[in-house]
């Protein structure tokens, strides 16, 4: 290593070097040191101080001169007394022996290696998952919008041919109460004339009772019980006409209501969701 | 050979220069890990935040239940709020350490970074400070109403300027609307002000533990302390997770599991802990202005470190006595923490005026110090 201050292409002509290359016995100092004694046989062309011309020039052993304007010279011997630590104890067994061929060893440290990488990754990976697993569910329904998420109705409270509204999952839910002439009215109704065919034996669990979702299925809006050319519901925003099995008989909304998840799982007793 | 993408590339060189090419001291030691560490912090506190604010509620009668929903309804909600709360304990561990490092080391001659790392702590302790309101406890209520308080004290304009930062007569709705907005919004100034704290070093270059400069031993950033930086991750997220899950509220105070209360005060109020030495330095001076004035230049005393600096060599490493008077800052730094959690009584109080007169010496000694040892060797 040189660090040799002062050197410069423009001032090297008037430059006095007065760095001394001190060998200290590891190398040669100076590469290519020139043969004095040889006959000159032609005449040596003029010395063209550059940079390259320099650096060749310059010792490649371990010490540092330093020269230059306004700057002492002093030679130091950078870094050659320094004792390289035995670093055998961290090593891996298979290399210790410095007479031994690496390449033996090298299929089983690869093996090692690729399989503490592997392993780490696949933890890192399993890791991140989780963490971006619990951040994303943390916008998912928390555990009191999930409590809200069922709803039970006592039936006995809806007397027959009235329709009752309640609020489930943020949305209107229409239960209908039915009459017989209801039930066969619809039983009866041509498949071929509805845009959204559905029997009305499909979309009641139970003929006396018709669970639907209150949300128009043009645009959302709600419809109005006991309206419309079919005495079920009237959509009063675009004039959508629905049955009493909550099918759609006219109007632009392209689907019957929507049917939620509901059961019953004793006598007049109604849970949905 | 073709150079590079990551030095060509008009992005990607930036990012190089950063953290892969970026000559590096190959002397530094692990207190240089609290740079990247807080910058860990950050990403944690916006992240956790983030996702607590899409449940959480700015409103007096709603903030504290919001937050009990968050703890008990919101999926990992418990996770997300203790990670939030105690990160906020880690970001002051790292800010403090990265600080005494700097004193320590003579870091502060670096003139802009320094400058702008103390407006980052400034900026940080605020942002802390808004966010200990949001839960609506107790002790956000009572402390807001301390600290906003403390601004009656400038002449003149002093009750006017308190009622406009209020928004009212007193805390109240509108305080806390606007407090969780600057929360929200003072994280990412931080982070601006980051970039611009490490584009200052960039200029430089890192110091290292000599003190010297370390042009002839530097050593690329990228692998030496990209792992180094990866290793130190590991260990603070590790103590981060073990707090939270272990033991989530040691660092905090119970009083804040009362919803707030503006018609009673409880009997010891105190901030979190990292702001206690403050406090402390706060209550020591008996004059309203004059503890208010005490209080802001506990940390603005840190801009005047790199016009004091007199001796002849960068860190303390080669003056004994004036490691014995950091430690001993570092001590009454402790000892000032433990006071501001003390009640206003004997023997408190005249404790905690004399290790504040003694925190302020230090910064007078300290210079005068190293300028007598360097003429003593001489």
């Amino acid at each position: 290593m040189l660090s040799y201050i002062g050197r410069s292409s423009q001032f090297a002509p008037a430059l006095k070097g007065t760095a001394q290359a001190v060998a200290n016995g590891l190398r040669n100092v100076v590469p290519g040191a020139v043969d004095a004694a040889a006959p000159e046989l032609v005449q040596k062309a003029p010395l063209a101080l550059t940079p390259a011309s320099m650096a060749k020039r310059c010792p490649t052993g371990a010490v540092v001169a330093k020269a230059g304007l306004g700057a002492t010279s002093q030679v130091r011997y950078a870094h050659t007394d320094i004792q390289v630590p035995d670093f055998s104890a961290y090593r891996r067994d298979d290399v210790k022996d410095t007479r031994a061929k690496a390449g033996e060893s090298a299929p089983t440290r690869s093996a090692f290696t690729y399989m503490l990488v592997g392993g780490g990754t696949v933890t890192g990976i399993y890791s991140a998952k989780a963490v971006v697993s619990q951040f994303v569910s943390s916008m998912s329904a928390s555990a009191d919008v999930l409590a809200l998420a069922k709803i039970e109705i006592k039936l006995e409270d809806i007397p027959e041919g009235k329709s009752v509204t309640f609020k489930w999952r943020g949305k209107p839910l229409f239960v209908r109460h039915r009459t017989d002439e209801e039930v066969s009215t619809e039983g009866a109704v041509d498949m071929g004339s509805l845009r959204d065919p559905e029997h009305d034996s499909v979309r009641c669990k139970e003929p006396k009772w018709l669970v639907v979702l209150g949300v128009c299925t043009h645009l959302g809006c709600v419809p109005i019980a006991d309206a419309g050319d079919y005495g079920g519901y009237y959509c009063p925003c675009h004039g959508s006409h629905y049955d009493t099995a909550g099918r759609i008989r006219k109007g632009p909304a392209p689907l019957n209501l929507e049917i939620p998840e509901y059961s019953f799982p004793e006598d007049g007793l109604l849970i949905v969701g | 050979m073709t150079m590079p993408i990551r030095k060509s590339h008009p992005l990607f060189k930036i990012l190089n220069g950063a953290v892969v090419d970026l000559p590096a001291p190959a002397n530094i030691s692990t207190l240089w890990n609290f740079g990247s560490l807080l910058g860990l912090c950050l990403v944690i506190q916006i992240v956790t935040g983030l996702f607590l604010a899409m449940h959480y509620t700015a409103h007096v009668d709603l903030a504290f239940s919001s937050v009990a929903h968050i703890c008990r309804d919101v999926n990992y909600g418990w996770l997300l709020r203790t990670l939030h709360a105690n990160g906020a304990s880690f970001f002051f561990i790292c800010l403090y350490m990265h600080t005494g490092r700097g004193i320590y080391y003579g870091s502060f001659l670096y003139l802009h970074a320094w400058s702008v790392g103390v407006v980052i702590l400034l900026l940080v302790m605020a942002t802390a400070f808004l966010g200990y309101v949001l839960p609506w406890g107790q002790m956000s209520f009572w402390g807001a109403t301390v600290i906003t308080n403390l601004f009656s004290a400038i002449p003149y304009i002093g009750t006017e300027l308190v009622q406009w930062i209020w928004g009212g007569f007193a805390v109240d709705n509108a305080t806390l609307t606007r407090f969780f907005t600057f929360h929200f919004l003072f994280p990412f100034i931080v982070a601006a002000a980051t970039i611009i704290h490490i584009l200052f070093i960039h200029q430089t270059g890192s110091n290292n533990p000599l003190g010297i400069v370390s042009n002839v031993d530097k050593v690329p950033f990228h692998p030496y302390f990209t792992f180094k930086d990866i290793t130190g991750f590991i260990v603070m997220l590790a103590a981060l997770i073990l707090l939270t899950l272990l033991n989530p509220y040691l660092l905090g105070d119970p009083d804040n599991f009362i919803p707030a209360n503006p018609l009673v005060t409880p009997a010891h109020i105190q901030p979190e802990w990292y702001f206690l030495f403050a406090y402390a330095i706060l209550r020591s001076i008996p004059n309203k202005l004059g503890g208010v004035i005490a209080l802001v230049m506990s940390i603005l005393i840190l801009l005047i470190l790199p016009f004091t600096h007199a001796a002849k060599f960068r860190s303390l490493t080669f003056y004994p006595l004036n490691q014995l008077m950091f430690w001993s800052l570092v001590s009454i730094v402790f000892l000032l923490t433990w006071i501001g959690a003390r009640p206003v009584e004997d023997p408190y109080v005249l404790t905690g005026q004399i290790l504040t007169v003694m925190y302020f010496s230090y910064y007078i000694i300290n210079p005068l110090t190293l300028i007598w040892w360097d003429k003593m060797l001489d």
